[in-house]
């Protein structure tokens, strides 16, 4: 991580529906190389806040630079420097392995070779040689969400954003998937993810909690832990995340 | 009587190119009044058995009974006396929520008045927003609603099948609270969840991966089959220390748990001394190491690899 380098810096962004804030005034930062952790209870504001950051939402006000580009000027060019997965959209299941690369690939904007060459070592790395040419639907849930978050990052971009990456995937793949994050984190990607295992919460460099549309606290999980006086991550989440008022 | 009996249940899905078993010889029994956890990630199986159980499908091979009743001979009786929560939002979405609600009681000849008790404690929280479409209502209360249409003609047995699954934990925390409440009413539960931690919640539970059950028993007892030493290691740097402590000789495995890395070694001596000054080489000055039980989590990814 480097500290040096914000590559998301947020001022007080606020979006409204009606008069309904579903984000209200939010403001924080987030390094270079650094895992953040955007927790909050459901309906809290996190997709929203997201969406604000992806530069597919426009806010009803406030700042915020993603990747050194204006959230209202510069959407297209946000996009181009991020990559994004979620657990509902990932990939597309009637492609080949190798034809969601060449799609994917296309639409971050990398040209042929490009494509060729990262395309390659991303079946290398994942060893997936032998499956390269099968139809992602056939793939383990476990292997979907490796290849998904490996495709997230094929264009090296500065920030890759996870929405729930490990719903519902076995115990031994999640881990193996936190190894994917601290790789590319270790490499100077930016890794913005949001999660409900609260254990996981706890391999992040620092996290939010977001209790109705406001950042209610953000920290190391250790200072975190200390500041309210709890023994696990799950126990300062339960604590702020109670005091809701939201109906939902 | 016993709740639920599974014997060799077998069921297969072809596709034009391939055979998948989804349930591969899967026998299991419920007992009357239990809460049974079946535990394993997406693509475990579990959703067939639910499947299987409701009577919504029917198995290649095998026998199963609930309560006594056979799923494909007495299927209609099956029905009446079921309570079915599936894992995707199935109620009606143009519905508002107490048209859901009337909807369910009145296909099963009942009112949502003469069994109001049963559901009251989790549909006073949906009572401001009786008029609203289900479709319009978050995660969270789109599945207090789903639970109480299962419950509306009161059920002798629930199956809910991944009802916490996307769902934060303050509101899967207060889900399993109203579990125990209808367990203590007598009704038998059969529930499924990728949620280790939720698997100390229930009497007993099945942990199961690609369609087999590896272990069923009490959470304690297969905690306590172990059979290993397990130990916490933390430092300042934690993802060198797990590339460390995976690298060292004598580690049979390692992985992350939260703020710690839970370290278990091959069956050969070992000592922590000899692991400390290990990790103080590769520049973990302040490492701790701390023998800990093991949780569900740690039995189900020990079993995997067997």
């Amino acid at each position: 991580m480097n500290k040096n380098e914000i590559v998301i810096k947020t001022d007080k962004l606020t979006k409204k529906f009606g008069d309904f804030v579903a984000a209200n005034e939010i403001t924080f930062e987030v390094y270079k190389g650094e895992i953040f952790g955007f927790l909050g209870a459901n309906g809290a504001g996190k997709t929203t806040a997201m969406k604000m950051l992806i530069g597919i939402s426009k806010p009803s006000f406030g700042k915020a630079n993603i990747a050194g580009f204006d959230i209202y000027k510069e959407t297209e060019k946000i996009k181009k420097s991020i990559g994004y997965m979620s657990q509902k959209f990932s990939l597309y299941e009637d492609l080949t392995i190798r034809e969601n690369i060449q799609f994917f690939g296309g639409v971050y904007g990398l040209n042929d070779n490009e494509i060729v060459s990262a395309g390659n070592k991303l079946i290398d790395k994942l060893g997936l040689h032998d499956e390269a040419d099968k139809l992602v639907g056939s793939l383990p849930l476990g292997w979907k969400q490796k290849l998904s978050f490996s495709i997230a990052i094929l264009h090296n971009p500065k920030i890759v954003f996870l929405d729930e990456p490990t719903g519902g995937v076995d115990p031994i793949t999640r881990r193996q998937f936190w190894d994917m994050i601290y790789e590319a984190a270790d490499n100077g990607i930016t890794v913005f993810v949001t999660t409900h295992y609260m254990d996981e919460a706890e391999y992040c460099h620092r996290v939010s909690i977001m209790v109705d549309g406001v950042i209610k606290a953000l920290d190391s999980p250790e200072q975190l832990k200390k500041h309210y006086n709890a023994e696990s991550m799950d126990e300062v989440f339960l604590m702020l995340a109670r005091s809701a008022k939201r109906g939902e | 009587m016993k709740a639920v009996v599974l014997e060799n249940i077998v069921k297969t899905y072809k596709t034009k190119k391939s055979t998948v078993t989804a349930v591969d010889d899967v026998s299991f029994s419920v007992e009357e009044g239990e809460l049974f956890g079946l535990i394993g990630p997406d693509g475990a199986g579990k959703t067939s058995i639910f499947r299987i159980l409701t009577t919504l499908l029917l198995a290649d091979k095998g026998s199963a009974k609930v309560l006594g009743l056979d799923v494909v001979d007495d299927y209609k009786k099956i029905r009446d006396i079921v309570g079915y929560m599936p894992g995707k939002f199935s109620l009606y979405t143009d519905l508002t929520v107490e048209e859901n609600l009337e909807f369910f009681a009145t296909i099963f000849n009942t009112t949502i008045k003469e069994n109001y008790d049963l559901v009251a404690d989790i549909y006073k929280q949906l009572e401001p927003f009786k008029t609203r479409r289900a479709g319009k209502l978050s995660g969270g209360m789109k599945q207090k609603l789903a639970l109480s249409c299962a419950l509306i003609h009161k059920p002798k047995i629930l199956f809910l099948d991944e009802p916490t699954t996307g769902v934060d934990p303050v509101s899967r925390k207060e889900f399993w609270e109203m579990l125990k409440r209808l367990k203590a009413q007598g009704i038998s539960i059969l529930v499924s969840t990728p949620y280790m931690d939720e698997a100390k919640l229930c009497d007993r539970i099945a942990l199961i991966q690609n369609g087999k059950i590896m272990k069923i028993d009490t959470p304690q007892n297969i905690v306590n089959q172990f059979g290993k030493n397990l130990y916490a290691v933390h430092s300042e740097k934690m993802f060198n220390l797990l590339n460390d402590l995976r690298d060292y000789k004598k580690t049979e495995s390692c992985y992350a748990f939260g703020e710690n890395h839970h370290l278990s070694m091959k069956d050969e001596e070992y000592n922590l001394d000899e692991i400390k000054s290990y990790l103080e080489e590769k520049g973990h000055r302040r490492a701790t190491i701390k023998k800990i039980d093991p949780g569900i989590e740690d039995c189900f990814m020990q079993l995997m690899k067997k």
